[in-house]
């Protein structure tokens, strides 16, 4: 620091942008934390008093209650298996067409690159894609979850900028030892673009849990709905919940109110982003700008 | 390119067994499979467009619907809530294009920043809210606006600014920017990485010339930085221009309530309501057709534009 010499002008300038950076800071996070300390909050204090910086009569109780409500555990299980399978099966059928579409020995290369990306720029709309999802009899089942998304020709293309740029002698030295195109794609390739792999699979996977439009279109079996659908059917129906379980009388007598209740469902959604946030965040740059590069 | 294609073919027809090794067979196995669920998933959707031509409810197949030629394109053009609509999606559109101005300027006040590691962590806590979905910013914005539980409402309630609660998620007049301000507050910070890159890569040179002769901070600003990022801007607003009718289905189904429902029925919300709340499918199809023809079209002119004046394509 005292290799370096600012003048008055710079101080009150760095120190004006600070201000300014930290009050837009308060503004991406504070409502984060507003809602992180109301489900910490016991729901009488909170109704009481205005709750703005810490927990007021700290509990745990919101999630306990919470946890019990009908539907949440399985949503939970539903959305974390969407998330999984549907990030694996994209990554594979995603990494496995870039490969392919790299190979110039590829019969009709060139046709099927250019249908993959006309696709970019055609989009069906609503109602065309709900009807031929019904058409495919995907409406209440889990496949509607995990087989839409299985080729994002954007990853493929993502992914195959990558593989381009993998040294072609490493494959060409495996050729000679006799290696086909599925060894090279799985030994090689796939180990080789781990770096654009993890960046597209945390994309897919943020992608997958905040996913709810097929949810609330094509399920109608409750066992299939997902944490972001009870969440959106929690937050309409919040006065309704919160008195079923004021009546179902629990041991403690505990009374969780209407606001309560969704501020904690709404954790219960949004901590497992938080909690991957950090590893997703070492991606996200270079992920955009690969997007960039593209675009 | 062409002859070169129908040479290899004619050599490929030629010498079939040369041509169909046992590679290429391997090769077109591993691809078809992708290859089938993009036809299925990307095209198959676009063949539902043929219902726009036939008198079709949901549940029915479409044997049994009566083919009506141009029939609901011209029931879909003389919708008399269409010009509203159109309105409505356009006015937020654009009030959503402010968000390129302000990230671009977020970008180059934060580059400015002293503190490297105070500004990596503006940088990563700004694009959190990227992350989440529309429901979870809905919950945030009730948390916060709610009349009866809202954290304003309350705070202004008690130090006695306002006497009655506000209530900005019900507000008509104000619908257009509350919606536009929340879709900003989800996307700057995301939109702020791509300009904070291009600023990166400004040759540091310029800058050391620039101290040399003795320019300020803000003649640095104007004169090298945002030269420097203007052909970013101008892809990316050229980009939005392409999405200028598609501002998304989730924000408005999640925010829309009675009091602002005439504010906030954007195209994407409206061909929803159109389809499956009303079931007429056919109009609602018809919608999404004309959609993808003009953005298509924005596309291209945004496209053809980008080449006259940055001298480079944006697809």
């Amino acid at each position: 620091m005292a290799t370096m010499k600012l003048g008055w002008r710079e101080w009150v300038f760095q120190i004006a942008n600070l201000i300014v950076f930290t009050l837009l800071l308060l503004i991406c996070l504070y409502p984060f934390y507003f809602i992180l300390i109301q489900s910490f909050s016991d729901p009488i204090e909170s109704s009481r008093n205005i709750v703005a910086l810490y927990p007021l009569g700290f509990t745990l109780q919101n999630y306990v209650e919470v946890f019990a409500l009908p539907g949440l555990a399985l949503a939970f299980i539903i959305s974390v298996l969407r998330t999984v399978l549907g990030t694996v099966i994209s990554l594979f059928f995603s990494s496995i067409f870039a490969y392919t579409l790299m190979k110039k020995e590829l019969p009709g290369r060139k046709i099927l690159y250019r249908i993959s990306i006309l696709s970019m720029y055609l989009n069906a709309g609503l109602i065309p894609w709900y009807i031929v999802m019904r058409n495919y009899h995907l409406n209440d089942t889990f496949l509607l979850y995990v087989l839409p998304g299985a080729v994002s020709v954007f990853n493929v293309i993502l992914i195959k900028t990558f593989m381009e740029n993998v040294p072609s002698a490493l494959e060409e030295s495996a050729r000679m030892d006799g290696a086909g195109y599925w060894t090279i794609y799985s030994r090689i390739m796939m180990p080789l673009s781990i770096p654009v792999l993890a960046a597209v699979a945390v994309f897919t996977a943020v992608g997958q849990w905040n996913t709810w439009m097929d949810n609330l279109l094509l399920i109608n079996n409750n066992k299939l709905n997902t944490l972001q659908y009870i969440l959106l059917q929690y937050l309409n129906q919040a006065e309704m919940i919160a008195a079923q379980v004021k009546e179902g009388g629990n041991a403690a007598g505990y009374q969780i109110s209407p606001f309560s209740l969704r501020m904690t469902v709404t954790m219960v959604v949004t901590i497992p982003v938080l909690l991957v946030y950090p590893i997703i965040q070492r991606y996200f740059v270079s992920g955009i700008m690969l997007g960039a590069v593209k675009g | 390119m062409k002859p070169q294609v129908s040479i290899s073919e004619s050599i490929a027809f030629n010498n079939k067994r040369r041509y169909w090794t046992v590679g290429r067979f391997t090769l077109l196995g591993m691809a078809l499979p992708s290859f089938i669920f993009l036809l299925l998933f990307a095209y198959g959707p676009i063949f539902g467009w043929i219902y726009a031509f036939f008198d079709y409810r949901i549940g029915m197949r479409l044997s049994q619907a009566e083919f009506m030629g141009l029939h609901y394109f011209r029931i879909a053009f003389s919708d008399p809530d269409i010009l509203r609509v159109l309105l409505n999606t356009l006015a937020i559109s654009f009030l959503g294009l402010l968000s390129l101005p302000l990230a671009a300027l977020f970008a180059i006040f934060l580059s400015e920043m002293k503190w490297k590691k105070y500004q990596k962590f503006v940088q990563t806590a700004s694009t959190l809210p990227h992350f989440i979905s529309w429901i979870i910013v809905f919950s945030l914005s009730f948390a916060l606006f709610s009349p009866e539980s809202g954290l304003m409402n309350r705070i202004l309630l008690q130090i006695g600014i306002i006497d009655t609660p506000l209530n900005p998620m019900a507000n008509n007049q104000w619908a257009w920017f509350f919606q536009a301000a929340l879709f900003i507050w989800k996307g700057l910070g995301y939109s702020a990485i791509i300009f904070f890159a291009a600023i990166a890569s400004i040759d540091r040179e310029l800058h050391e010339a620039a101290d040399v002769d003795g320019a300020g901070r803000y003649m640095k600003i104007w004169h090298i930085t945002v030269p420097g990022m203007m052909p970013t801007f101008i892809v990316l607003l050229l980009l939005n221009i392409g999405s200028l009718l598609s501002n998304g289905f989730e924000q408005y189904y999640v925010f829309m309530n009675p009091l602002v429902q005439s504010k906030l029925e954007v195209l994407d919300y409206y061909v929803y309501k159109v389809g499956l709340a009303l079931n007429d499918v056919p109009v609602a199809t018809a919608f999404s057709i004309l959609k993808t023809i003009i953005s298509i079209c924005l596309l291209l002119g945004a496209n053809l534009l980008s080449r006259k004046i940055a001298d480079r394509g944006i697809l």
